[in-house]
Formats: C-alpha cells, sequence, structure tokens
C-alpha cells in the first residue's frame, strides 16, 4: 500500500507513486532515484556515511523515511559539484588528503558542509566535536580536519 | 631522473569519489536483479533439526529459498584454508550449514526475492528448528578437557600447535639470567568494520556458460582461483572476478566468505543476476575478526640489562572455522617478528590455533605483527621498569646496531636494512622527550596521572619469497604481476594484480611508471580488481602493493623502454647504447646528436605500424612481468604517546602522539602519511575502546556500531609523524610497507602510556582496552 511523495532532489522537482511508507529515504535516494553517491554504512545512524542536507540541515538519511521527505528539499553529494566545478569543501578534501578509500567521503563533506557554514575560523576542537556522528576507519580524521579548517576558510 | 617518485601528488582516483561516483558493489545494478538475504543462527552452538519455508515461499515477491543441502546437492564445495602448518586438522565449512551452526551468524538458509525489503520480510518467515548444543569459549579454556567439542574431528579444539626459535638457548637463557621478567596478558579480540559492509553480485551467461561475480575483495584473482578450484567449480576461464572500488578492507576482506559462494549459486539456480549487501550486523556476525590471543611471556636479562632471552606461550583464539589465511597469523607472521628490534639470542615461541563458538578470526590490520609487537613492548618496557632505566635507554641498549645488516634472528627472518638508534634519535628530538619527563614530574607532583608511553617495533612486509611461503605453509606463491601497455598513441595502461581499497595505488603506481617512462602522470591509467583484464595477482595485504606489485610494473617498464631503445635506435640509424630517454625534452635521442630524436609516442606508433622494425623485434609494445621477492621488508618505528588520566573516573585521555617510522623509499609523501597516521588511530582504537566482546553463551554482546567502541575524531590529538628513510634493498624501488606500521606500534604505544600513568599506584600491567571502568577498577584496586 504506497503512498504518493514528491520532493525536490538535487533541485530537480520529482515525484513519485506508491512509495512504501516503511521506505527509508536513503533506499528512495540509492534504488528509487539511483543515486548512489550516498553511502551506507552502520544500518544505526553511527557512520554517518548516508549523510544528505534536507531542508537546509544535514540528516542521516537511512533515519528518515521517505515519507517524511515529502515536500522536501533534498541535496545529495551528487548535487554539490556544478559542472565539474568542485565545491571549496571537495576541493579541500582532494588537497589536504581528506580521503582514502572513499566511503564515509560523501557522509564526510554533506556533514562537514554544514557543519563549518558561517563559521569561517572554525577550530579543530570544534570540527572534531562536530563530527563525532561521522565515522572514518581510513584516516584517523586528520586531514579531514585539515580540510574542513581549509574548507571554512575557503567558502567565506 | 625521478621527477614523479618521492613528491606528494593529489590522488588521480578522489575525483569520483568526492562526487559520490565510487564504483563499490552495493552501487552496481543489472537488469532483472534479485537480491539475496541470508538467514542466520541466533545460537552460538546448536543443531539444525529442520527448516520450513513454506509461509516464506507464499510471500509476494519471494522467488526461492535455499538450505545447506540444496547447495550440497547443487554441486558447491567447502571453503578450504590456504595455509596449512604442519600437523593442522582443517575443519569442515560449508557456505552454509547443512546440519549444524557454530556461531551467531553462520549462515543455514538463503531467500532470493525480486526486492530487498521483501527479502528481509521473508527471513521472518522461515522457521528453523534449532537443538542449542553447549559452547566453548575462551582461547585457551576451550582447550581443557571438559570443554565442549567443536568438530568432532578436531579433539581439544586444537588445530595446531606450532613453535619456532632455539629452545635450548633460550632455556640457557634463563639458567643463567640475573633478572627476569613475566607477564601474562591479552591482546583482545577486533571486529575490523572496514565503512564499505560486504556485498556480492553475480550475473550468470546462459547461453555462454560465463560467471560474472563482483566482490568487495582485497584480491580477486584468488577468489576467482578459490571458487573456481574448490568452492563453486566453474573453470577459471569461464568466471570472471571484478573487485572495483572497494571501501576499506584492513584485512578482513581478503578471504573467501560463504556469500561469494552463495551468490553465483543462486545467480545460476535461477538464471537471474543476484546481489546482496552485508547489513552492519552482519559484517560484526560474519566479516573475518581479530587479534584475541591469549599469552604468557617471560624475558631473561643479564646484570646489565642486556636482554638474553625470550619465552612465549600463546593460544590464539581462531573462531569456529579456519578462515583463509587464519593459521599464518599467529605463526609465521607473529613468532617470527619476536627479535623486534633487538639482539636477543635465545628465543622460543610456541602457540596453539584453538577453535571456539566464535566468528572466525584471520588477518586484521597488522595481522600477527601487532601481537607480536604488543607482547615484546610490554615486557621490554617490564624490563625496563626492572632495571631501572629509562625506557628509551634501555631499549638503546639492546638495539640491533646499524652496522649489522642485514641482521639474522634466532626466528628465522633476516632484517633488510635499518637505522633503530636513528629512530630514537629522531624520535626525542620532535617529541621533546627530556621535557616530557619534566613534565611528567610536575604532574605526578600535583598527583595527576599522566604517562609517557615508549615502543619500538619491527614490522615484516611486503610478503613473500613464494618458495619461502610455500615451506611454511602456503598454498599459494605470493609475487606480483603488472603489465604495461603502450597503445600506440603513447598512452599507457598499466595492468596490476595488487588492489587498491584507499591506498592510492592508480596514483602511486603512475608515479613509478611516469619516471620509468619518462612521461606525464596523466598519460598512464592504473587499472586493478578485474581478473578480465589482468593476468593475474595476489591481491593486497601485507603492505606489499609497492614492494612487490610496484616492483612487477618497474620491471615490465624497463623491458618496455628495452624496446623502445632498440626501435629508436634502428630507426635512427644509431646503437640501441647510445639511446636515452630525455628528461627534459620527453623525446628519445642519440647521444651527442643535434636532433630533436623521436617522440614517446613516434617510437610506440612505430611499435605498431612495425614497417621498420629491428629483425629481433616483435610489432607492439606491452610486457608483462612476475616479480617474486627475495625476501620481506622490515619496515620499523619508534613511537612516543603521552595520556592523562581522570583519577575520579578513569577516563584516559591521549594528550600527544608522536611517530617515527622508517619505511624505505618514499614515493609519495602524502600518501604514506595518511597510511601512517590512519594506521596510528586504528592501534589507538584497540588500546583505548575497541573490543568484540561475546557472552559466555557466545552470543555476540558488541554487535553493533552501537555496541562497538570506533574511534571518533574527537578522541584524537594531532598525530606528528616524521620518517627516516633506509632503503631496502630487496627492490628495485628501495619502498618498505607502510599500511600497517602505524597499527603495529600504537597500539602497545598507549598501552606503556597508560601503564606508566597508573605506575605511581604500584601498577605495572591493565588489560586492553583502557574504558574508564577498567582504569577506574584499577585505582580503586591499588588506592
Amino acid at each position: 500500500m504506497g503512498v504518493s511523495i514528491s520532493l525536490n532532489i538535487n533541485g530537480e522537482a520529482r515525484s513519485l507513486d506508491n512509495v512504501e511508507p516503511r521506505l527509508l529515504l536513503v533506499d528512495l535516494i540509492r534504488e528509487e532515484l539511483g543515486l548512489t553517491g550516498t553511502n551506507i554504512g552502520c544500518d544505526t545512524s553511527q557512520c554517518g556515511a548516508c549523510t544528505v542536507h534536507m531542508d537546509g540541515l544535514a540528516v542521516k538519511s537511512c533515519t528518515v523515511l521517505a515519507v517524511q521527505a515529502d515536500g522536501s528539499d533534498v541535496v545529495t553529494i551528487e548535487g554539490m559539484a556544478e559542472d565539474g566545478q568542485l565545491t571549496a569543501m571537495q576541493q579541500a578534501f582532494w588537497d589536504e588528503h581528506g580521503l582514502q578509500c572513499g566511503y564515509c567521503t560523501p557522509g564526510m563533506i554533506m556533514a562537514g558542509v554544514k557543519l563549518v557554514e558561517g563559521n569561517p575560523d572554525i577550530s579543530d576542537e570544534e570540527i572534531r566535536h562536530g563530527l563525532e556522528g561521522n565515522i572514518c576507519r581510513c584516516t584517523g580524521y586528520q586531514n579531514i580536519v585539515k580540510a574542513m579548517k581549509v574548507a571554512a576558510q575557503a567558502a567565506a | 631522473m625521478a621527477k614523479f617518485v618521492g613528491k606528494s601528488f593529489k590522488r588521480v582516483e578522489d575525483p569520483r569519489f568526492l562526487q559520490g561516483q565510487g564504483k563499490y558493489v552495493s552501487n552496481l545494478q543489472r537488469p532483472g536483479m534479485a537480491y539475496v538475504a541470508i538467514a542466520r543462527s541466533p545460537h552460538a552452538h546448536a543443531d539444525i533439526k529442520g527448516i520450513d519455508a513454506s509461509a516464506a515461499l507464499e510471500l509476494d515477491g519471494v522467488v526461492a529459498v535455499f538450505t545447506g543441502q540444496d547447495l550440497i546437492d547443487g554441486g558447491v564445495g567447502q571453503l578450504p584454508c590456504g595455509w596449512v602448518v604442519p600437523d593442522c586438522k582443517i575443519p569442515e565449512r560449508w557456505p552454509v550449514v547443512p546440519d549444524r551452526a557454530r556461531h551467531v551468524g553462520d549462515a543455514v538458509a538463503v531467500v532470493v526475492a525480486d526486492n530487498p525489503y521483501v527479502a528481509e520480510d521473508a527471513l521472518e518467515l522461515i522457521e528453523v528448528d534449532y537443538e542449542p548444543l553447549p559452547v566453548s569459549m575462551g582461547a585457551r579454556a576451550t582447550t581443557e578437557y571438559r570443554a565442549q567439542q567443536i568438530h568432532s574431528e578436531i579433539p581439544n579444539n586444537t588445530a595446531y600447535s606450532w613453535a619456532l626459535g632455539d629452545e635450548d638457548g633460550m632455556r640457557r637463557a634463563f639458567v643463567e639470567a640475573a633478572h627476569v621478567v613475566e607477564l601474562d596478558l591479552i591482546n583482545q579480540r577486533l571486529i575490523p568494520n572496514a565503512m564499505e559492509p560486504r556485498a556480492c553480485m553475480a550475473e550468470w551467461d546462459d547461453t555462454m556458460e560465463e560467471m560474472t561475480v563482483w566482490t568487495t575483495s582485497q584480491n580477486p584473482h584468488p577468489i576467482r582461483l578459490l571458487l573456481s578450484g574448490f568452492t563453486l567449480g566453474i573453470p577459471e576461464n569461464k568466471l570472471r572476478v571484478i573487485s572495483p572500488d572497494v571501501g576499506g578492507g584492513f584485512g578482513s576482506k581478503i578471504f573467501h566468505y560463504p556469500e561469494e559462494i552463495i551468490v553465483p549459486w543462486v545467480a545460476r539456480a535461477i538464471n537471474r543476476p543476484a546481489k546482496w549487501v552485508a547489513t552492519r550486523s552482519e559484517s560484526f556476525m560474519t566479516d573475518s575478526q581479530g587479534r584475541d590471543h591469549v599469552t604468557n611471556v617471560r624475558m631473561a636479562m643479564d646484570a646489565t640489562g642486556t636482554i638474553t632471552g625470550l619465552h612465549v606461550q600463546t593460544w590464539a583464539d581462531q573462531g569456529a572455522y579456519l578462515s583463509t589465511f587464519a593459521p599464518l597469523i599467529p605463526t609465521a607472521l607473529s613468532i617470527t617478528l619476536f627479535s623486534g628490534l633487538y639482539k636477543i639470542p635465545g628465543i622460543w615461541g610456541e602457540m596453539k590455533g584453538t577453535l571456539t563458538n566464535t566468528v572466525p578470526v584471520d588477518a586484521y590490520r597488522g595481522a600477527g605483527r601487532p601481537e607480536a609487537s604488543y607482547l615484546l613492548e610490554r615486557i621490554v618496557e617490564k624490563g625496563a621498569q626492572k632495571m631501572g632505566m629509562d625506557p628509551i635507554a634501555f631499549r638503546r641498549h639492546n638495539l640491533i646496531p646499524a652496522d649489522e645488516f642485514p641482521y639474522q634472528t634466532p626466528v628465522a627472518f633476516q632484517y633488510d636494512s635499518g637505522n633503530y638508534q636513528g629512530l630514537f634519535d629522531k624520535l626525542e628530538e620532535i617529541s621533546g622527550y627530556g621535557d616530557l619527563r619534566e613534565e611528567q614530574k610536575s604532574k605526578r607532583a600535583e598527583g595527576k596521572l599522566w604517562g609517557v608511553g615508549v615502543s619500538g617495533c619491527i614490522e615484516a612486509s611486503g610478503p613473500a619469497p613464494s618458495a619461502v611461503a610455500g615451506s611454511l605453509g602456503s598454498a599459494v606463491g605470493f609475487w606480483e604481476s603488472g603489465t604495461v601497455r603502450v597503445h600506440p598513441t603513447g598512452k599507457v595502461t598499466a595492468l596490476t594484480g595488487s588492489h587498491a581499497h584507499g591506498q592510492g595505488h592508480e596514483t602511486t603506481f603512475a608515479q613509478i611508471l611516469a619516471d620509468e617512462l619518462n612521461i606525464p602522470l596523466e598519460d598512464i591509467e592504473v587499472v586493478h580488481g578485474d581478473t578480465g583484464r589482468v593476468p593475474f595477482g595476489m591481491g593486497t595485504y601485507g603492505s606489499r602493493s609497492a614492494a612487490v606489485g610496484g616492483s612487477a610494473l618497474v620491471r615490465s617498464a624497463t623491458r618496455v623502454r628495452e624496446k623502445m631503445t632498440k626501435i629508436a635506435a634502428h630507426q635512427m640509424e644509431s646503437r640501441p647504447e647510445d639511446v636515452y630517454f630525455d628528461d627534459e625534452t620527453g623525446n628519445i635521442r642519440v647521444q651527442g646528436a643535434t636532433d630533436e630524436g623521436m617522440s614517446f609516442f613516434e617510437v610506440a606508433l612505430a611499435a605498431y605500424t612495425a614497417h621498420d622494425l629491428p629483425p629481433d623485434i616483435e610489432p607492439g609494445l606491452e610486457e608483462t612481468a612476475f616479480f617474486d621477492p627475495s625476501n620481506f621488508t622490515f619496515p620499523n618505528s619508534a613511537h612516543i604517546a603521552v595520556v592523562s588520566i581522570d583519577r575520579e573516573t578513569g577516563e584516559v585521555t591521549l594528550e600527544k602522539y608522536f611517530g617515527v617510522d622508517d619505511v624505505g623509499k618514499v614515493i609519495n609523501p602524502m600518501i604514506v602519511d595518511g597510511q601512517l597516521v590512519g594506521g596510528v588511530a586504528q592501534g589507538v582504537g584497540q588500546a583505548l575502546w575497541e573490543h568484540g566482546i561475546y557472552g559466555e553463551d557466545g552470543q555476540l554482546l558488541t554487535g553493533s556500531m552501537m555496541d562497538y567502541a570506533m574511534p571518533r575524531a574527537d578522541r584524537f590529538p594531532q598525530i606528528e609523524t616524521d620518517r627516516i628513510e633506509t632503503p631496502s634493498p630487496t627492490n628495485p624501488l628501495g619502498v618498505k610497507g607502510a599500511g600497517e606500521m602505524g597499527t603495529i606500534a600504537a597500539t602497545v604505544t598507549v598501552a606503556n602510556a597508560v601503564v606508566d600513568a597508573l605506575a605511581p599506584l604500584g601498577v605495572d600491567h591493565v588489560e586492553m582496552p583502557f574504558t574508564a571502568e577498567r582504569i577506574w577498577q584499577t585505582i580503586q584496586a591499588h588506592s
């Protein structure tokens, strides 16, 4: 017994019929919309790999039902770079070697953008604290912190 | 002419990851694909009396349900063990168990459905009639007389016993010792938790009778070999295994897993593409786990503090089955490192591999070497204490001198190169060691618990000379292949049997080849992870890729250069010995000639047009080489951790961390530093937070990231790293492994710091992880 929902995904209006009420937003994004840049890492909202922006807030899309996103503006990692032009956060991750296997990276970038927004002089401590909900197994976080600091300045 | 090697180039693989375009297996789709979900045993040990799938099969969207017996009847084989030490008893292991489950998470039935949600629903409807059995737990306890037998063919739950070293020398050392120190210690069970859960997808071409399997593996070629020869039975020339982008491995994605058999078997059975993606809960219950050693270690010293003997007895918990390389880890990758950085004449190591009703244990970042460094650097620390010596001074007193390389240890390995005093020189310098000890004095005077931990560690990386591996129990060789294909246009495709899942080979291997071939970095594409494209390969683990895979590419590039030199000489009417690759112009020129010579492209094109080649030269420009290393490489390190402990709560805070590593020549410093820092974080994780805990009934109590403490960003200070460089003479690049050194060193460094912090209370050992509760209990017991 599905329901119909409409949402704006990366700037494009989409309507979907017959959406199961139990369908997770992350599965809607990955399976129905085919945007597989948003990864699933833990199923228990610990790791943040599935972080997207919903109505201007960073949310873990494994913890949102697709039907809750009805009428929302959702931005995923695919909606960041425009015409291949990386955003400041993406560029900083590249420049500072903020990724290794790349799996947590989309979630880190989506979380990072919101974390540094309006705070160009954000401290290491604030970034580390703000990243408690995003797990990376490869980098030891050091270059992620560095990248976010650089991006915070660049975005200002 | 190193224009590229030694410099920090940004990674060429990053743009796709940064834009959400990573090709992870879970992202892939095939038309008409079905979804596989797996019913798993909730019991650690139980007989399966019956399976009723009728309700599941009635559910709309369910395609099929298969039992273990169905798979056996359908021709699947048992999962083999690829490393067999003498007298090793290998337990039966089916991809889906037909009659008895031996750990929580053992696969019991397979559901196939049109969509993953329906597949999960169907799992709930499968009725399995279990008859629970008593369990056997604990690496050492499981060998006791009354313990429940897990496999009827393996008495005392002991799969193997192994020993190495000089037993007489060890005994003599203890008889003659002026001082002896001893520790009982536990290297706890860890759960690897690469961020990408394992996944497998398969497509069967019924007409061609060809199977393609996409799997999250660190080594797709060995997986194809095992699928073909042992478990699935499809010939290798009809089977393609692809491991595209893989989201971290840390060892856990080396092994051949049941799902890699189940999914292609299902795809063929239903003649439809099929995919399985692990939930994180399944990762906890089925990814091979790490460590879990119970050890007694004794060390003998003479009156001056010179170490003369070491005796180690370890019980290594291997879980319910022997995973692909399980017996290798505690034996040839652990006892062989018991000499550490030191001259120790009498070493004797004894190891028992035991079975329990837990998830199988196999290589996890460091794999045997962190276990070796942990026990050795803990007992060395205790030795320093006993002698009343500063921990660095005590270590310096016992280090192998720089002029004694190659150095033959009493435990088989011959170390390639090193400057161990130099490591500690640099460590003292970057950490301000003298000041740290002064600071500690004033903190202690204020009544604070503040510790400085030191370690000096060795690693054997870059496995391995194939003949040596064979003599130690390996069923395979450990060479690597590399192909350099120069296209007629001068662009290069490099095929490597190494696999990258975060290490950045697409960049570093291109740097190596850009130097070897004197061409721009962007003209080279590095291809890996596909048995349909790469001739063969052994994959990535044991920090082997640069030393072995990189060396294979150097060798094939050298042959390409030689061929190009001959072609160019012929076309320019000169002698090959007068032809050179000119750094400045990028051209291939003749010594002393004033003309520009030929461009790389012109020579490549000439090789393919074949209009005017020397008589002994075949057309085309592609070379494949296989590199079998003459020895391991031996990275080494000296690290310092500083911790503070809150007396009231027992909370440990890592205040500072310094590491100096010798990983030989460095190809890309940015990437190497990234590996070292990431490795340190993983090692710190074991010391402070991580512990895979099972209940007495065999239930996995830390079965999600809500229960298992993953390292998080806010718990780390800035990790300061530096390097010294003694090139390894065992490979043409002079490199040593860099992927695991941080992990091997960090755990024991932090452990030594915590014990040092608690030393004023009379504490000389605490078991890991150093949770607030455990430390608080320790403080209470010593107050």
